[in-house]
């Protein structure tokens, strides 16, 4: 019983990250129709959008110490970050809050991301088939990832989150258990919480702005939302812009959890395809709903019980359940009667 | 229908067939002036070129945008590399089997996939090829031998050699009757099954059979109330495909005996997809030359560092050349990707048809621009009309 | 010939076919005789494009069956419901536009000959003279020699909808189906059409043709149904269609 609420929690994390994700992908494939296959980049992205912040906060003055030598004889180098310089002890909390930061920096670049990229590329797509957007889309990925991959290199890049919720939590005492039985790290709550929140936000936007309402109607039909003389296509570039923002911060939170590297966004994509298609291509709920479905799945995959069961099964439990959904039930979990059926 | 039906060729085709086998066979003296005339590179020529053309007769055929073929070349090589450790350095039953259980691979793969259509198609093929990925990097270990991939060893069985061959003393190479395949004749070795391969693909496009592929990818509606059951056409060219990566993969192992399961990850699939569209989705030569194209380039983009480039752009001023350096710096060695990366992009947005429709639009414009709308509306012209 | 129920070649037996609440087609019964040329008029949104969808098998009843030359057809898969001679001409017209126009009309031939599916993929193309010359005479037949060799989605509206009806005749369908063969067509080839359509009743294929334009229903059709709200109103031969009060009332009142 207990490990099973272990592994209920040690998937919402994941699932949460595959929720974010796959709300972005859905929205873009909801109002604009087209196959993203360069969302995963933004997601990675965003995630060095942390790794930028991190770096620019603890760049160095480095002063040489004439007086004291090294072992080496070389004067000792003494390295100050240039906040902490500047501000004492709110610099060394800046740096020690990189992470969260981040979504500041992380909004602002991945809306001007979302709308160049829309505006540049995707919106000459919207009329062509399938095929071409999915392929223009995976070129542009690729192309994101390897000028990631120029400056910041090949490995990956480890990000602290911040000190004082590093380390996890007994939440087995807290339920009147004993303690050690149910220990869960702080950030991954945090990120549980935070992906909630944004889902919360994104649905509360579509759901009581004018805007999110358009977008909706167009997403229902998008040709009648057209005929009332609505210019829905500056409002699809912004939605561009959201699901990109959205997957941008995502990848800012998840920076801790796993140290990001270039090909983060492509490891992502594949899965979440997985989660749109099982949620139901065009169902914003069906997108949450199997994020966090299959994160929590993967999750008990992966105790060792079920792996001496079925071994393996942890590496392939997601795409066997999307082959599943779309054989037994193609639309999805969610997803609307006739919307890409065929 | 009968045997020498099988050898009738129109005209027109055969001489496609005689340029093309003579192109092929010449590239060790072609590509001289080019710098790219030695052996490990014409087996890629010639290897990739199976690939794509294998993967022409699907995409290019029916329109089904498969995500997943790396899958097919992996179990092509390590069917290859297995075959040699357990009976015989001699390639042909290394390919023979390569082929084969590609083909199975395929036909379970296609039966489920090919139920639905469109972009669910692609994902599917992409979850299948993510899957046998993850399996062959973690439970398939004992197959695959994991990270390290799959290598001969000295205490291999090899059971056929050893009843004709005395054993000797290091890692053996495979040979076809004797003759190493390693450099030229390995090359030419995989020349001739380009060459084969290209020469059924022909008659594939030729055939009824390729109309009906054709007809699938026009107007999926037309075809089932014209009275055809699209599923076992699409499934045939799905499994025709699958073995002509198959056979690719097992033509890697016979020229590097080694098999590893980044062979089928799907940036691999993605790089098949691109060799297809950059030499003209649907066309004959097309993938053949996209093939060679993006094989050429990657040899020469990644060879190229900084040292090279300074040579390169030493004729300009400093500081304008540091920025040169930098900037191309960028596109070359590691950074080839990026390169690929983007002309991905620009081919699928302004020449969607790829190099051979460039050609086409070019010639358009030389002969004439007058008779530009005629020519568009007339159908492709190459091989599929039944001619005279 | 005789009109005897012996000869019936189509039964539509007792077809509902309701979407959501909404009845699209209630006690369709219909009887086409071997041979004869059966025209279903009605005004927009009579249920007369969802009849044929239902015997063509792109909708299931959701009550009823239709039986073909003694087979139910109910229940079928498109592509065998035309193996067993069923072919039909879609409203909008369903070719191959990337195709040749040559190569439209030799494809349905293909499949009357080979079955639903052939194994043919190392013969050519070049060899099939039989079939080639036929899909040529074809052509001449209909006036699109010249354009043989062009991508049939370069033809004009009027071009295609006349390749589709070749594309049709080239199996020598048991039962030829037409949604509207004429709509959008001028005025002369509308006539070229109707002589097309003269000539095959001679070979004796049996037809159903949805129609909006009078003149065409009347030069071909030996009997008419009119189906109003997704019910038979009226059937019988032209004469006593038009001279029928109910009919006038609900439809030709309205569009004469």
């Amino acid at each position: 019983m207990d490990a099973i609420f272990l592994q209920f929690l040690n998937g919402l994390d994941k699932g949460g990250a595959y929720a974010l994700i796959a709300l972005g992908l859905t929205l873009v494939f909801g109002t604009l129709g087209v196959v993203n296959f360069a969302h995963g980049a933004l997601f990675m992205l965003g995630a060095f959008c942390a790794v930028t912040l991190r770096k620019i906060l603890t760049m160095q003055k480095v002063v040489l110490d004439e007086e004291n030598l090294t072992a080496w004889g070389t004067p000792t180098e003494i390295r100050t970050t240039y906040v902490e310089t500047w501000f004492g002890d709110f610099g060394t909390q800046l740096v020690n809050y990189s992470v969260p930061l981040a979504i500041l920096l992380a909004i602002p670049v991945m809306l001007v991301v979302g709308v160049v990229m829309e505006r540049g590329l995707i919106k000459h797509f919207y009329r062509r088939p399938h095929a071409e957007q999915i392929l223009v889309t995976f070129g542009l990925a690729i192309v994101l990832q390897e000028i990631i991959k120029h400056y910041f290199g090949a490995n990956p890049i480890p990000q602290p989150m911040p000190s004082n919720l590093a380390g996890a939590a007994d939440i087995g005492v807290m339920m009147g258990m004993d303690p050690n039985i149910i220990v869960y790290p702080w950030w991954r709550l945090v990120y549980f919480a935070f992906s909630v929140i944004v889902i919360g936000a994104v649905f509360a936007f579509l759901q009581f702005t004018t805007f999110g309402m358009v977008v909706r109607a167009g997403m229902a039909d998008r040709e009648t939302v057209g005929l009332i003389g609505i210019d829905i296509d500056k409002r699809f570039t912004a939605m561009f812009g959201l699901a990109a923002v959205v997957a941008g911060v995502a990848g800012v939170m998840y920076t801790p959890l796993l140290p990001p590297d270039y090909h983060l966004g492509m490891d992502f994509l594949v899965l979440t395809f997985v989660v749109v298609v099982v949620g139901g291509m065009g169902s914003l709920p069906g997108a949450v709903l199997a994020g966090f479905m299959l994160g929590i799945l993967q999750s008990f995959a992966s105790m060792t019980e079920i792996k001496a069961i079925i071994p393996g099964i942890d590496q392939i439990i997601i795409y066997l359940v999307a082959v599943i959904i779309l054989l037994v039930r193609p639309r999805g979990l969610l997803g609307r009667k006739g919307v890409m059926e065929s | 229908m009968n045997f020498q039906g099988i050898f009738s060729m129109s005209r027109k085709d055969l001489t496609t067939l005689v340029i093309f086998s003579i192109v092929v066979l010449a590239l060790p003296i072609w590509l001289q002036p080019f710098g790219a005339a030695y052996p490990d590179l014409m087996q890629k020529f010639a290897i990739f070129g199976i690939l794509a053309i294998g993967f022409n007769i699907l995409f290019g055929l029916t329109g089904y945008l498969s995500f997943g073929h790396a899958a097919f070349l992996g179990v092509g090589s390590y069917t290859a590399v297995w075959t040699f450790k357990l009976f015989s350095m001699n390639p042909i039953p290394a390919l023979i089997f390569a082929v084969i259980l590609s083909g199975l691979f395929a036909l379970l793969i296609g039966y489920v996939s090919l139920r639905r259509s469109g972009i669910y198609f692609s994902i599917l093929t992409l979850a299948f090829a993510q899957m046998s990925y993850n399996l062959a990097y973690s439970v398939l270990t004992p197959i695959t031998n994991g990270e390290t991939g799959l290598q001969l060893e000295a205490g291999d069985p090899r059971v056929l050699d050893s009843m004709f061959v005395a054993e000797e003393a290091g890692l053996p190479v495979s040979n076809f009757f004797g003759i190493e395949m390693s450099g030229i004749p390995g090359f030419y070795f995989c020349a001739i099954f380009l060459i084969l391969g290209f020469f059924i693909t022909q008659r594939i496009f030729a055939s009824p059979f390729g109309m009906m592929l054709r007809g699938i990818k026009s107007n999926q509606t037309r075809m089932n109330y014209t009275g055809f059951n699209t599923r076992p056409y699409t499934l045939t060219a799905f499994v025709i495909s699958g073995m002509y990566a198959g056979l690719a993969g097992g033509l890697m192992a016979v020229t590097d005996p080694l098999a590893g399961a980044e062979r089928m990850q799907w940036t691999a699939s993605g790089e098949i997809v691109l060799m297809t569209i950059l030499g003209g989705v649907g066309t004959l030569v097309g993938p053949v030359i996209g093939a060679w194209l993006i094989k050429y380039f990657e040899n020469i983009f990644s060879s190229f560092n900084e040292s090279v480039l300074h040579n390169l752009f030493g004729f300009l001023p400093d500081g304008v050349e540091g920025f040169v350096v930098e900037l191309t710096s960028m596109f070359v060695g590691e950074g080839w990707h990026l390169t690929l990366g983007l002309v991905f992009v620009l081919v699928v947005t302004f020449l969607p048809g790829g190099m051979m429709e460039g050609y086409r639009r070019i010639t358009t414009l030389f002969t004439g621009g007058g008779g530009d709308g005629d020519k568009k509306a007339k159908a492709d012209d190459t091989q599929t009309q039944p001619a005279e | 010939m005789t009109t005897s129920t012996e000869n019936v070649v189509l039964h539509v037996a007792d077809v509902h076919k309701t979407f959501g609440g909404l009845h699209a087609l209630s006690d369709i019964d219909l009887q086409i005789e071997e041979g004869k040329t059966h025209a279903i008029i009605g005004p927009n949104g009579a249920g007369k494009s969802t009849l044929l969808n239902v015997v063509v098998g792109r909708l299931a009843p959701t009550r009823g069956a239709v039986v073909f030359d003694g087979k139910v057809l109910t229940g079928k898969q498109p592509h065998e419901i035309n193996q067993v001679g069923v072919a039909r001409v879609f409203q909008t017209p369903e070719i191959f536009p990337d195709l040749s126009v040559l190569q439209n009309v030799m494809a349905p031939a293909f499949a009357k000959r080979d079955g639903s599916f052939k194994l043919n993929f190392l013969s050519s193309l070049d060899d099939e003279h039989q079939i080639r010359k036929e899909a040529e005479e074809m052509l001449e037949d209909i006036g699109l020699s010249e354009q043989k060799l062009m991508k049939a989605g370069s033809l004009s509206r009027g071009d295609k909808r006349r390749m589709e009806l070749a594309m049709c005749l080239m199996q020598h369908p048991k039962l030829l189906l037409l949604d509207e063969p004429t709509a959008g067509m001028s005025r002369h080839d509308t006539n070229t059409t109707i002589e097309l359509l003269k000539k095959i009743k001679e070979r004796g294929m049996t037809k159903v043709i949805i129609e909006h334009d009078m003149h065409v229903v009347f030069s071909l059709a030996d009997k008419i149904s009119v189906l109003a709200g997704g019910r038979i109103i009226a059937e019988g031969t032209p004469e006593e269609v038009r001279n029928n009060p109910k009919v006038q009332e609900a439809y030709l009142g309205g569009a004469h």
